[in-house]
């Protein structure tokens, strides 16, 4: 158990290691001179020289690497070269928006797709199912860019039921996770589905009815658990992927989050602010693979005692 | 009164004409406290007879088509979601074939027997009522065992399980679809060993479904046995197994391995089980029957009590061929 949680460990310090890696060296081959992006086009030589000094800008891309790493090493992920503000103090201010729209997201997609997927393999091909996959394949196709806009501009700005900016509360934010829920809902319903159809013809399922279990116990209890297994290793790369959809979502709807940061940094070639908010996505996936590994072995016993 | 009186049961699989008539007018007395086996080969439609008896075949594609199941005088095809709840483990349960896949994976075995006793003796689900339970069908520790998950049990202690959750509402009828089936040959003789002792202990009728005719002497006080669909012959077991009357009981006690028969080929019976759907005409058994005569194929034989106690759907059962 402890070697394997240390080796664990290893890798996820390695991946964060390549994600770095990867990202500075490419923003590294962004044309042009970032002294010129901080100072702006009209500034003197001298300026861009003392920028290039300070930010060691000349110095060759190893040593850089280096010095970015030592200074990640000591828990510093260094000052925006724009706003001169700490990358971390940006992160965290802006995390909770993010969370909270994240998390309502997730909750809101999970709270549909659930009674969808279960319902339609019970009723598998009757007229209900087969209008919950028309719907389903339906917010899948649709380009979710242009949906966030239609609904921000019919539910948001036309008939004023959510706020379009200010937001305060986690009421204000509804708008914008069903958005965002509507990219994922279908897809988990009709996942749901797929697993629940495969374990309803399962003999434990067979068996529970034959004890007496009323319909509803036997497909979310039984039936529902062992379905939800291989659901959860989806949900949770899904979650720890969440970023690029609460990106796009933050966007539209001007939610000061992580998304928008990340934006910004790249509008602006503000590369301490892009290295931050990578690597902040990249902790976030490895830390959702141990959160998804951990509830595998809670959810399938099976798996804990490794068998 | 019969604890299960299954009359003239017809189940069919699909509608309209191409209906596949699974179980054919299949008749079946069962006492309180007694066993009753019912032998057939896969595809006998003996399973699907047994499912029914709490209607728990998937509805579709499984039509009830004909004929009544009484239960202690209550016709099961009549009652209510909620009528079938309470007589789903609190008068009839259910030990099915493979144990390993009947237990529910993700949950704890005790919690599994706590479940059943919830839904049919709310007051007794208790971890006492678990452990004594779990000691009733022999689980040896079963204080540490009641915390296990299904697959940290052998074949043999889930099957055992299984038996402790069915017996767990107190029910008057087990029906065991093939419990031994997916056994090794001695936990097979230790399970039905257990079951026969439960039976006597706790008064409650078996109704056990094998292949295997060889287990029926051990357990059975009447077999019933079924060939496409019908019940070919049914007679109390020590004279079946003594004299059977027709020509599939023979053929299938030949097919039963002998420890001290003198080497020599086992006898198989020739071809296959028809397809359902494509049952022959006339008597369904004469393609396969060593003794088939040309009229056989031409009329359906009723099933007839040749003499007490003993049904036979062959006629020809006494012809001095067969006697042979």
């Amino acid at each position: 158990m402890i070697t394997r949680l240390f080796r664990r460990f290893i890798a996820s310090a390695v991946t964060l290691l390549g994600v770095a890696f990867l990202t500075f060296f490419l923003l590294n081959a962004v044309p042009g001179d970032i002294a010129r992006v901080i100072a702006g086009a009209k500034a003197s030589p001298e300026v861009i020289k003392d920028i290039h000094a300070k930010y060691h800008l000349d110095d060759p891309i190893w040593q850089r690497f280096g010095l970015y790493l030592k200074q990640l090493a000591h828990g510093d992920l260094g000052h925006s070269y724009v706003t001169d503000q700490s990358v971390a103090e940006a992160i965290i201010t802006r995390l909770p928006t993010t969370a909270a729209l994240s998390a309502l997201a997730v909750v809101m997609w999970v709270a549909v797709a659930v009674p969808f997927g279960v319902l339609t393999a019970r009723f598998r091909n009757s007229a209900f199912d087969r209008s919950v996959l028309v719907l389903a394949t339906l917010t899948l196709s649709v380009p979710s860019f242009w949906l966030a806009r239609m609904m921000q501009y019919w539910l948001g700005y036309k008939l004023g039921w959510f706020p379009l900016g200010f937001y305060r509360s986690f009421v204000d934010l509804l708008l914008p996770a069903a958005a965002l829920a509507i990219l994922f809902v279908g897809y988990y319903a009709r996942l749901i589905h797929t697993n629940m159809v495969e374990v309803l013809d399962s003999p434990y399922v067979r068996a529970a009815r034959a004890r007496g279990g009323s319909e509803t116990v036997v497909l979310f209890k039984h039936a529902l658990r062992n379905a939800m297994i291989p659901v959860v290793t989806i949900l949770g790369m899904d979650v720890a992927g969440l970023l690029a959809g609460v990106l796009f979502i933050e966007n539209v709807f001007a939610l000061p989050g992580i998304g928008t940061l990340a934006v910004q940094s790249v509008f602006n070639l503000d590369p301490p602010v892009i290295m931050g908010t990578v690597l902040f996505s990249a902790t976030l996936v490895v830390g959702a693979n141990w959160v998804v590994d951990l509830l595998y072995g809670w959810i399938d016993p099976r798996i804990k005692s490794g068998s | 009164m019969p604890l299960l009186e299954i009359r003239n049961l017809q189940i069919e699989f699909g509608r309209g004409p191409k209906a596949l008539r699974a179980v054919d007018g299949v008749s079946l007395t069962l006492e309180p406290g007694k066993t009753l086996c019912v032998v057939g080969e896969s595809g006998s439609g003996k399973s699907v007879t047994a499912l029914s008896i709490a209607r728990l075949l998937a509805s579709p594609p499984a039509v009830y088509a004909g004929g009544e199941i009484l239960l202690a005088g209550r016709d099961v095809l009549r009652m209510s979601p909620a009528e079938l709840r309470q007589i789903r483990g609190g008068v009839v349960s259910y030990v099915f074939q493979e144990a390993g896949a009947s237990l529910n994976p993700v949950f704890r075995i005790g919690n599994q027997i706590k479940e059943a006793l919830r839904w049919h003796r709310p007051q007794a689900a208790t971890d006492a009522e678990v452990i004594r339970l779990l000691k009733l069908v022999g689980i040896p520790a079963p204080e540490s065992r009641m915390c296990c998950y299904p697959h940290e049990l052998s074949g043999g202690m889930q099957q055992r399980v299984m038996i402790a959750i069915a017996l767990a509402p107190q029910p008057k009828l087990l029906v065991a679809d093939e419990p031994t089936t997916a056994l090794d040959v001695t936990i097979q003789a230790q399970i039905i060993e257990l079951l026969s002792d439960l039976r006597h202990q706790l008064g409650m009728a078996i109704l056990l479904i094998t292949h295997n005719l060889g287990i029926v002497g051990d357990i059975a006080d009447d077999v019933a046995v079924m060939y496409a669909g019908q019940i070919v012959e049914t007679a109390p077991v020590r004279e079946l197994l003594q004299r059977p009357l027709h020509p599939y009981t023979r053929a299938l006690m030949n097919s039963v391995p002998v420890l001290d028969s003198a080497g020599g080929r086992l006898a198989t019976i020739a071809g296959a089980v028809p397809r359902l759907g494509a049952f022959p005409g006339g008597c369904r058994f004469h393609p396969r029957c060593p003794l088939a005569r040309p009229d056989c194929s031409q009329t359906a034989p009723p099933l007839v009590e040749v003499e007490l106690r003993r049904w036979v759907r062959c006629p020809y059962w006494n012809s001095p061929a067969l006697k042979a």
